[in-house]
């Protein structure tokens, strides 16, 4: 077998593994499903209305791609909490005693992360179905919109397993898998446009990841790039008028960064 | 490049965490088929050696090999050839105890027949035949700790590495894992044990060898360190304290040296060779004489009396433990008086 072969049957071996643990525990599941329900139903009707410009339907069909990207963002938490609960059971140093592909172990986890996060977006989408929200585009275009959502989520997912090694104990990464996650995903265009943020929040929203992610599905879903808020202009320049594009440049330096200095981490890393 | 008699070798290891010296220059060799038991205390350095010849940590320097591999340079042979089973088990809690085993068996190359054929042979061996189809977060210590060794034996390596298998283990459970190692050692198993139980290095390893702070301080068969430690001690504590003389006399016959002779205590101690002979000697004796005894006791070297000897320190525990205890226990007092 080559080299690349067996690291693909190693990681699909893990992979595996990480869902039957999902499996069994199937409360692993509520906290990807629920959030993304709760985040839904919160802005669509807390915030919809003030922020819709009378119009709250539009804001809804706005904020969907916001809470897609949001999701498959927090991704990265549920990476960094089951790297770190693996360092802290001892089980990665079996891994590692085993002649095995040093990156199988992340790749599985990661891979295993996304089917998570998959079942999310599909929850997530029948509730947005239910609050009016519509894909108003082509089939391909939309498929290529999920496309642009799981790509984020599988290299937010690298960042996670990152945090988790460093993390330490699972208390810790509890913390430290979520907090960064709300300046994040709050300081872009998930929520609001991107034009209502004072100055320096806005060019860091308008280069934001997050921003492009929101901004690329709502292109490619058919949904309106910002809420008919009176006086807020709408958004411009280029990470705007190229969302998809510079949302998958995002997606794929994240990966080309962060896969190698994971792997390079897991290589190093003693169990607790 | 150690021969083929020789199955791990290490040369001069040495690691440093900080301004702690966790290994300071250790050699080891273990024959062939042999099983060698690496006793010391917490934190003496035991499990880092472990670490380093399961190519887990890389030495800050020195050299190992294992199975005639180098650790440093051709980690992945040295990891084909080995099988770990570590302090805390490593099994997946969620998976079964077939699944575990499974994996394992897929994660060393094993084709899905094998290492479905290979988990269901390990699992009748290691008595977990009942509890095979359910998640081992239900097992107990025991259990677990069988199904991790298990793990270890998937790819029936030809070295085995165990650290501290049979710590927190109950009695039977103990003895079930000294079976096992011993069914290893039949099959030609070449085994690297640590422990903190002189009595089970004694049991189960060709050799041993005591480190304490990072620094070999004494190897060789078991005989030669209970000799060096004084062999066993056989104390008397005699009902009547008039009875004293004369239990210290029958003492000075059967034993080696001086008996001490606590008065307080009404308790006579001496240094044996000859073990639970010496002790029913010596009750005959007394009995002869119509001493009543009031207890007596054969006590083992422990790990504690060999550092006393060799060191001149009794073996430090882990060294938070007892302070913060302590702490506690004090504030405690302080909160209820």
């Amino acid at each position: 077998m080559t080299t690349l072969a067996q690291g693909l049957s190693h990681g699909g071996v893990i992979t595996w593994r990480n869902l039957t643990n999902v499996r069994r525990n199937p409360e692993l599941l509520l906290a990807a499903t629920l959030q993304p329900i709760m985040f839904v139903l919160l802005f669509a009707f807390v915030f919809g209305g003030s922020m819709g410009g009378g119009q709250p339907e539009v804001y809804r069909e706005f904020l969907m791609g916001g809470i897609f990207a949001q999701t498959v963002a927090f991704n990265s938490a549920y990476t960094t909490i089951g790297m770190a609960n693996d360092l802290q059971k001892g089980i990665i140093d079996r891994f590692r005693s085993l002649p095995m592909s040093r990156a199988a172990v992340l790749f599985g986890r990661t891979a295993a992360d996304l089917a998570v996060t998959g079942v999310g977006l599909v929850v997530m989408s029948l509730c947005g179905l239910l609050v009016g929200w519509r894909i108003e585009s082509s089939f391909g275009e939309a498929v290529l919109g999920f496309a642009v959502l799981f790509l984020f989520g599988f290299a937010m997912s690298w960042i996670g397993a990152l945090i988790g090694m460093a993390a330490g104990s699972v208390e810790v990464a509890q913390s430290a898998g979520f907090i960064w996650m709300f300046p994040v995903t709050f300081i872009s265009s998930a929520f609001v446009p991107q034009t209502s943020l004072p100055q320096p929040l806005k060019a860091f929203a308008d280069w934001n990841p997050v921003t492009a992610i929101a901004n690329a599905s709502r292109e490619l879903f058919g949904n309106p790039m910002s809420p008919p808020i009176p006086n807020i202009p709408e958004p411009h320049g280029w990470p705007v008028e190229n969302a998809a594009l510079y949302s998958i440049i995002c997606s794929v330096t994240i990966i080309a960064v962060f896969a190698p200095l994971a792997v390079a981490k897991y290589r190093k890393v003693a169990s607790k | 490049m150690p021969s083929s008699e020789v199955a791990v070798r290490a040369e001069a290891l040495v690691k440093t965490y900080g301004s702690t010296r966790a290994l300071d220059g250790v050699d080891l060799e273990i024959p062939t088929g042999q099983v060698l038991g690496l006793l010391g205390p917490n934190g003496a350095g035991k499990t880092t050696t472990v670490r380093i010849l399961t190519t887990l940590l890389r030495p800050d320097s020195g050299r190992a090999w294992v199975a005639g591999h180098d650790v440093l340079a051709d980690p992945d042979a040295v990891r084909r050839s080995i099988g770990l089973s570590g302090q805390y088990a490593a099994v997946d809690e969620n998976l079964t105890a077939l699944e575990n085993l499974y994996m394992v068996g897929r994660l060393y190359g094993k084709s899905r027949a094998d290492s479905r054929a290979r988990a269901r042979e390990l699992v009748d061996r290691f008595d977990l035949t009942e509890a095979a189809d359910r998640p081992s977060k239900g097992y107990s210590g025991g259990m677990r700790r069988r199904l991790d060794l298990a793990g270890a034996l998937v790819a029936s390596p030809s070295v085995v590495v165990l650290d501290e298998p049979t710590t927190g283990l109950d009695p039977r459970g103990r003895l079930d894992t000294w079976e096992v190692i011993g069914e290893l050692v039949t099959a030609g198993t070449t085994v690297l044990l640590t422990t903190q139980y002189l009595e089970e290095a004694d049991q189960l390893a060709n050799s041993m060898m005591v480190i304490d702070r990072g620094k070999v301080i004494a190897s060789g068969t078991a005989d030669q360190l209970k000799r060096e430690v004084g062999g066993e001690r056989l104390e008397i504590v005699a009902t009547d304290a008039a009875d004293l003389p004369a239990v210290r006399t029958a003492l000075a016959e059967v034993g080696s040296g001086e008996p001490t002779v606590d008065e307080h205590l009404r308790k006579v101690e001496v240094h044996v060779d000859a073990g639970s002979k010496a002790l029913m000697e010596a009750l005959r004796r007394l009995d002869s004489q119509d001493i009543a005894v009031h207890d007596a006791a054969l006590h083992r070297p422990t790990l504690d009396d060999v550092f006393l000897s060799l060191t001149g320190h009794v073996a430090e525990q882990e060294p938070e433990e007892p302070a913060d205890k302590k702490g506690k226990r004090a504030k405690k007092k302080g909160a209820s008086a």
